[in-house]
């Protein structure tokens, strides 16, 4: 525990040696995570390696196994109950009442924040204009659609100007543009001195945090700004350009060297691991299949970053 | 704990309830359904049997006898029959309940009841009974007391009893009397242990705990701002129940009211209790749903509602102890039949109160404010 307290160093969010156990199963295996102050963090990682449990572990809603939490310098899980009234929380799945109004969620969730009546109205009035709900104010929740559902639950969260706010897969069930505008939300929130902890499986979102963890299988795989992560990827990505993008793909199948393939409209993106000329060697063994290829090499992007890391679960931290 | 919290949680509370018609339907439509049914249909008091009669004798008498016991009105003769086989098939297949069969002898056996000749004599009259059904049972039996003679003539003095049975409480022997206090019971157990018992865990299964529990809500607010409502409810079932109770079947409140409102309110609360107990226990509505009905069956069967406390063997009547019901039936009928004061009934209200604080103190030892 002296090494979290150590740590804190007005960062929001210290957790070392974070592990938590189902039975048999390891759901977070020994997760050291450090989260500045008004950033945004990003969680990237697929479904099943641990984004939630993590969150739910912070939030003192779970118990871990074993190791060291401290957020907003309180020691998680024995103050837990003095940290929620300084975090706000937003779930996967909708959990407000689908059965009240959009006014009537909002002024529950005010009166168990314990708002004066009159500071909940003032407040809420802010909240809708906030978050575009001012139409919706008498509508039931539950026949909203995802993007307004999402900002509800987003306005229900940082109700009480929360220091902290983490969020559980924030967009997984709305639309491109509704998207964008929660994230213009949620910079709004960082640059107003928010610490924002999100997760996600969309790489766009992942591009645009400050920093960024990914998590494969419970584990700790990379940790780093979107900007260091591509800058350390060990490999190179190449773009193969050719009219039969699929054959080429087929035909470049098992060979030792390449990490990953992916089409990409009329391309081939293929990243290669480093040590030796990949796009001499990549561009013969195309020819020997009458493919004629064009190669070039190009920037690594987060998805080459998350492909890496993903597959090789023991590797170490990126940075 | 935080009044201003308790009570959003109620508000919340009525509101969801509001917008949810079925059950905002079912808090009065219950009571008044099930008075309805209990009322009318449970009635121990048999009329219009259906019934034959196998007139063997064929005499004057006979006939005069035939017809003094169809003006009683508990039997309706719907067939006249001729051999005694007959009468089997009808009665096996359901079609009749009884059959009055007069014995081609039937002079001579009922000159007989009055002679000393015969230290033994034979009954002039025989009634069979289908004894598939207890009830028919019972009013055969009431119907063997009936005074032969002097249906015959009515000259002759009625003979003496050995045996006066005073019908204290309920001399008209109506059975909505003994039933509608104890029904006021039966349907707080539906509504009250299986309301709670949905309405707590229902938030779980929708995932509004997940939100709820990282906010400072406290477990023991939540879930008396949940059940508070219900109370309320309870109450209201209660007067629905009364308000028809003494309308439509004149059910008597003989003991004050405060004090039939008094045992309610205990009973809602132990109701209310097991409701929260089940809640710790059941992950689903569906299985809140079940186990809610698991303990509603024996409270009923038990309790002394349905069957004789009495009658019961030893190992049930120490499991009816234990059931909110059996006490509260107690309590009820006292109260409202004969007239007692909630005060003398005290060992009953303090067996509630065990109830209660050993299922709530389970479940508050089972309930954590986290997910796992």
């Amino acid at each position: 525990m002296s090494a979290v307290i150590a740590e804190r160093n007005g960062n929001a969010i210290v957790a070392r040696g974070l592990t938590k156990k189902f039975g048999e199963l390891v759901a977070v295996d020994h997760v050291d995570l450090t989260v500045a102050r008004a950033q945004v963090y990003g969680f990237l990682g697929p479904n099943g390696s641990g984004k939630s449990t993590t969150i739910r572990m912070l939030c003192g809603l779970l118990l871990p196994t074993s190791g060291d939490i401290s957020v907003l310098d309180c020691t998680i899980p024995r103050d837990a109950e003095v940290l929620k009234r300084r975090i706000g929380y937003m779930t996967q799945k909708f959990s407000l009442y689908d059965d009240l109004t959009v006014y009537e969620n909002l002024d529950f969730v005010a009166a168990v924040h314990e708002f004066s009546r009159g500071d909940a109205r003032k407040r809420i009035e802010e909240l809708l204009e906030t978050y575009w709900l001012t139409q919706q104010r008498d509508q039931l929740a539950g026949t909203m659609s995802g993007g307004q559902k999402q900002r509800l639950a987003l306005a229900a969260a940082v109700l009480h100007k929360p220091e902290l706010l983490l969020l559980d897969e924030p967009t997984s069930a709305v639309d491109p543009q509704s998207r964008r505008e929660f994230w213009d939300s949620l910079f709004a929130l960082a640059d107003a001195g928010t610490t924002i902890l999100v997760s996600t499986h969309y790489m766009d979102e992942a591009e645009r945090c400050h920093r960024l963890a990914i998590l494969d299988h419970g584990r700790l795989v990379a940790d780093g700004s979107p900007r260091e992560l591509c800058a350390a990827l060990p490999g190179q990505a190449l773009l193969v350009e050719c009219d039969v993008p699929r054959r080429a793909q087929q035909a470049l199948e098992g060979d030792a060297t390449i990490v990953s393939m992916a089409q990409i409209g009329a391309h081939l993106r293929v990243l290669v691991r480093d040590g030796g000329d990949a796009r001499v060697t990549i561009a013969a063994k195309l020819r020997q299949q009458g493919i004629d290829a064009r190669i070039e090499p190009v920037e690594a992007n987060l998805e080459d970053v998350f492909v890496v890391a993903t597959q090789k679960p023991k590797r170490e931290a990126v940075t | 704990m935080n009044l201003r919290r308790l009570f959003s949680i109620v508000l919340k509370e009525l509101r969801q309830l509001r917008r949810d018609r079925l059950t905002f339907a079912m808090i009065v439509g219950i009571p008044t359904m099930q008075l309805l049914l209990f009322g009318y249909a449970i009635n121990l008091d048999i009329r219009q049997l259906p019934a034959a009669v196998l007139d063997q004798a064929q005499t004057a008498h006979a006939r005069e006898v035939v017809a003094a016991l169809a003006q009683t009105g508990v039997m309706d003769f719907r067939y006249r029959l001729k051999t005694p086989q007959e009468l089997d098939d009808l009665i096996r297949a359901g079609k009749i309940s009884a059959a009055l069969v007069i014995p081609p002898d039937f002079e001579r056996r009922l000159a007989g009841q009055n002679s000393d000749t015969q230290p033994w004599p034979r009954p002039p009259l025989q009634i069979v009974v289908d004894g598939s059904d207890q009830v028919v049972q019972q009013a055969a039996a009431q119907l063997a007391l009936l005074p032969l003679q002097k249906l015959l003539d009515p000259a002759v003095a009625t003979p003496t009893k050995n045996v006066e049975i005073v019908n204290f409480y309920n001399p008209a022997r109506l059975a909505p009397v003994n039933t509608v206090p104890g029904l006021i019971g039966v349907i707080l157990t539906m509504t009250m242990v299986l309301f709670t018992a949905m309405a707590i865990v229902r938030e779980r299964e929708r995932g509004n705990l997940e939100f709820l529990i990282a906010t400072p809500v406290s477990p023991f607010e939540l879930t008396l701002g949940k059940v508070l409502p219900f109370v309320g409810i309870g109450l209201l079932q209660v007067t629905v129940v009364l308000l028809l109770g003494v309308a439509i079947f004149h059910v008597p409140i003989r003991g004050s009211l405060l004090d039939v409102y008094g045992a309610a309110l205990a009973f809602i609360v132990a109701s209310l209790s097991l409701g929260v107990f089940i809640s710790t226990l059941a992950k689903t509505q569906f299985q809140s749903m079940q186990l809610a009905f698991f303990t509603f069956l024996p409270q009923i069967l038990l309790s002394g509602f349905m069957f004789p406390y009495a009658g019961m063997p030893r190992p049930a009547q120490w499991l009816a102890e234990i059931f909110p019901m059996t006490h509260f039936i107690r309590l009820i009928r006292g109260i409202m039949l004969r007239g007692a004061h909630l005060a003398e009934l005290w060992p009953e209200l303090a067996a509630l109160a065990i109830f209660c604080v050993v299922t709530l103190t389970i479940a508050v030892l089972r309930t954590r404010k986290r997910l796992d």
